[in-house]
């Protein structure tokens, strides 16, 4: 066997055994391991996605001895690959765009336990990603509980705290019903592995036997993991967290621990389900309702805000709503627009939580409007930076969110059922429009010319951060205007999912 | 150009950049009549001073009304409202659970699909592919071992939150001396201290849980047990132990340092061990670890000394817990 397949399982446990490393170490070098580690981590899962397109296949791993429906094994494809590689890029550079704020959020003494949260969180993520099991699912999943609600109350204000024991509360209530969701298909086929599960459910299907208890378990599973990626009734933990979290939690927090959530929906209903099965259910049909509802609500609620950041976090509401409706149009197409919409939203939005720092930076640590007047002729590249940002939201060409919306218009037309189509249709106008008011306004505000004042960049750069978000802007033109190589990439990764 | 006009704060215009900037918008009451004498002016003046004064009674009177609704009657009834809806919606979810347990498989029967292939050979096979008689832990340490070894840093993860938010002097506390001596004047007051009662049974008590501990750690491969369970018997011999003497005994066998060490050379062996057997199991290569006798307590190849590794991590992490918890510090 070629010793690329390795990669994977390495990445993972280098992953972990760093962050416990780190722990002991100071907050300096726990800082250059974990940026080594993840830099790493991103090469590797280049490598592995070079080989899995090369090869056009996917491979399986065995950790152990034992084979597959005995022992644990993790499976790698191509969207495994190319979201590792996503994933990994978009976690450098939001800790690198992040790192200055950080030092001063966080207490010298404390900032080596915020690294160790960072590597255990990307090990998690990374391992969401490869699993084909799915109880090594949801062991990662309580890691990438516990991680994401540190990540916030690190910051140790009363704000923060608060804003984490509300996301605790309501990130513990989805993994207790997506536990109860596992036992039950536990219970029905009598496999964890998520290929066996679904032989086992389609004979469970074709004979007709226990179909009620395998709804309730579909339903537990998808609304376990809706609370946690802030579905709309479920969101009201999310606009205090990412607003009261420092800027790289925040930016981890939305574009990698929400969009990780989401993918492990996606390849529980590929992978678990099967797509024969998920698109004759009802469930898909309350996700869509849920994802219209948060793109109208979510928008609404944006426009109301007089704080950057807190405006962006009930942005995020909608996003994830139009996700979920791309999965709720219960069709292949409608799936491949919502993975498409997890990057271009990830990319777009981790960049948007930096250059909000970044423009409160210098308008006196201070994200409300009053104060932001102008503040893009203060820092320039945060303020271009948002203008990309607030283009790809808003779904100008050439950024990556009007390829996504794009796509889910495609999708909505070739929808089965017109009822569907109607509302996705319509919604989307409607909520691209909600999104052009506030997000315009933003602009306007942070572009509007200072009288008397000195124009020009403020004295105090933070180089990394200017690093991460051209790299950021980049990545998202780059989404914007490759798109259909991305696309290619993966439909051709979706398909080999099941 | 717009501000040319003597109306300007009344225009659209004016009240948009308002929104823009983030401004409260001001309601203005009536518009200057520039077009009038200054006779009318005055008069009118007087009438509207007249008819503003009646309007404030009036609107202070609503005012007051509705301003005080919310605090008065509003928390109430939306109080009731939301407990209602909580609790329906709770028997909803009960009641649709109960539902679905009832149309499960019945309990215990052979048919069930959980009999299968799977926990056949765990059961047949698992002595002698593991070496282990314990077949739990044949099954957590070997054949599922990459969950368990995710669990263990679920326990490292938490461990680490806690330290985050308890942990005095890492935070940005001004006067760290102040709150520390805070905190150990509060234990003084509310744990018990030289408990004679505590002390003698401690006496008695510790040692006999400490062995239980390692022997139930020690034979997990063999007898009911195994990391996790001799873990938290040992972590709570270790805070009895504390409860009894007190900080100034523990201090000198058991500190940060310990704590740290214990932690990370279990977690690191743990993940040498374990990326070993994935390494050498996925890449089809034999492992040089000899399962020997089952039954033999030197036996089943890695899964002993996973068990101390585990049992390390789980007895200090139940410790530290129980540390931060009651002094915020070692």
């Amino acid at each position: 066997m070629e010793f690329i397949r390795n990669l994977p399982f390495i990445g993972i446990f280098l992953c972990m055994s760093t962050g416990v490393i780190n722990s002991v170490l100071d907050g300096k070098w726990a800082k250059k391991v974990s940026f080594t580690v993840i830099t790493a981590n991103l090469f590797m899962s280049i490598l592995v996605l070079y080989y899995v397109w090369q090869t056009k296949q996917s491979y399986i791993y065995v950790m152990g001895h034992h084979p597959a429906p005995w022992g644990n094994e993790i499976r790698f494809g191509i969207l495994e690959g190319a979201f590792a590689t996503f994933f990994c890029l978009i976690m450098l550079l939001s800790v690198l765009g992040g790192v200055k704020r950080l030092e001063e959020d966080i207490s010298e003494k404390r900032s080596n336990l915020y690294y160790v949260l960072v590597n255990l969180l990307m090990a998690a993520i990374l391992a969401l990603t490869y699993t084909n099991d799915l109880f090594t699912a949801y062991v990662f999943v309580e890691i990438m509980t516990i991680g994401a609600c540190g990540i916030i109350v690190i910051r140790g204000e009363g704000r923060s705290l608060l804003a984490s024991v509300k996301y605790m509360i309501m990130s513990l209530l989805g993994s207790g019903l997506i536990l109860i969701g596992l036992t039950l298909i536990y219970d029905l086929t009598g496999h964890l592995l998520m290929s066996n599960i679904q032989e086992a459910a389609q004979q469970l299907v074709k004979s007709g036997q226990y179909q009620v208890p395998f709804t309730s378990a579909i339903a537990l599973i998808s609304v376990g993991l809706a609370m946690k990626s802030a579905l709309f009734p479920f969101h009201s933990w999310l606009p205090d967290a990412y607003t009261y979290a420092t800027s790289a939690s925040s930016a981890i927090l939305s574009s990698l621990v929400s969009k990780a959530y989401i993918f492990l929906l996606i390849k529980i209903y590929y992978r678990v389900i099967g797509l024969s099965i998920i698109f004759q259910n009802k469930i898909l049909n309350i996700l869509f309702l849920f994802g219209i509802a948060g793109m109208i609500f979510g928008s609404l609620s944006a426009i109301r805000q007089d704080d950057l950041k807190k405006m962006i976090a009930y942005s995020s509401v909608a996003q994830i709503g139009y996700i979920y409706m791309g999965i709720g149009l219960g069709t292949t197409a409608g799936m491949l627009a919502a993975v498409f919409h997890i990057m271009s939203h990830a990319a777009s939005k981790s960049m948007m939580f930096l250059s909000a720092s970044g423009l409160s930076q210098v308008s006196g640590r201070s994200c409300n409007y009053r104060k932001l007047i102008g503040a893009a002729h203060r820092n320039r590249i945060a303020g271009f930076a948002f203008l990309v940002g607030a283009f790809s939201m808003v779904g100008i060409p050439m950024t990556a969110g009007y390829i996504s919306k794009v796509y889910f218009a495609q999708a909505a037309i070739q929808a089965p059922y017109q009822f569907k189509m109607i509302i996705t249709v319509i919604t989307l106008g409607i909520s691209t429009i909600l999104n052009a008011v506030y997000f315009i306004r933003a602009l306007i505000v942070i572009y509007q010319p200072l009288k008397g004042q000195k124009q020009g960049a403020d004295g105090r750069r933070d180089f990394r951060m200017a690093v991460a978000l051209w790299a950021l802007v980049v990545t998202n033109l780059f989404l914007g205007m490759h798109s259909d190589a991305v696309v290619d990439l993966l439909r051709a990764g979706l398909r080999m999912f099941c | 150009m717009s501000k040319v006009r003597k109306d300007y704060e009344q225009s659209k215009w004016h009240r948009f950049s308002q929104w823009l900037n983030g401004e409260m918008p001001v309601e203005y009451k009536s518009s200057p009549e520039w077009h009038l004498t200054d006779e009318e002016l005055s008069k009118k003046y007087e009438e509207d001073m007249e008819r503003a004064k009646t309007a404030q009674r009036k609107e202070a009177r609503l005012y007051a009304k509705y301003r005080s609704w919310p605090e008065e009657k509003g928390v109430h009834i939306y109080e009731r409202v939301y407990r209602i809806l909580a609790v329906l919606i709770c028997l909803a979810v009960i009641g649709s659970l109960l539902i679905t347990v009832s149309y499960l498989p019945e309990f215990g029967n052979s048919d069930n699909p959980v009999n299968n292939e799977v926990s056949k050979r765990y059961i047949e096979q698992g002595i002698q592919e593991t070496g282990a008689v314990n077949i739990v832990t044949g099954m957590i340490l070997d054949y599922r071992a990459f969950d368990t070894f995710g669990e263990s840093h679920v326990l490292f993860i938490a461990v680490s939150c806690v330290f985050i938010i308890l942990r005095l002097g890492i935070g940005k506390e001004k006067n760290i001396e102040d709150e520390k001596a805070k905190e150990a004047e509060n234990d003084r007051l509310l744990e018990p201290k030289n408990d004679k009662i505590l002390q003698k049974a401690a006496f008695f008590l510790v040692p006999i849980i400490f062995i239980f501990g390692i022997y139930v750690i020690l034979f997990g491969h063999l007898s009911p047990g195994g990391g996790f369970s001799g873990g938290a018997i040992i972590g709570a011999g270790l805070i009895l132990y504390l409860d009894a003497y007190g900080f100034q005994k523990t201090e000198r066998f058991f500190t940060l340092k310990t704590f740290r060490v214990v932690s990370l050379a279990g977690l690191l062996t743990y993940a040498a061990a374990k990326s070993y057997s994935f390494f050498t199991g996925a890449n089809h290569i034999k492992s040089i670890i000899p399962l020997g006798i089952p039954g033999h307590i030197l036996s089943s190849g890695l899964i002993l000394v996973l068990n101390i590794c585990v049992g390390a991590v789980v007895s200090c992490t139940m410790y530290a817990f129980y540390v931060l918890f009651r002094k915020g510090d070692f």
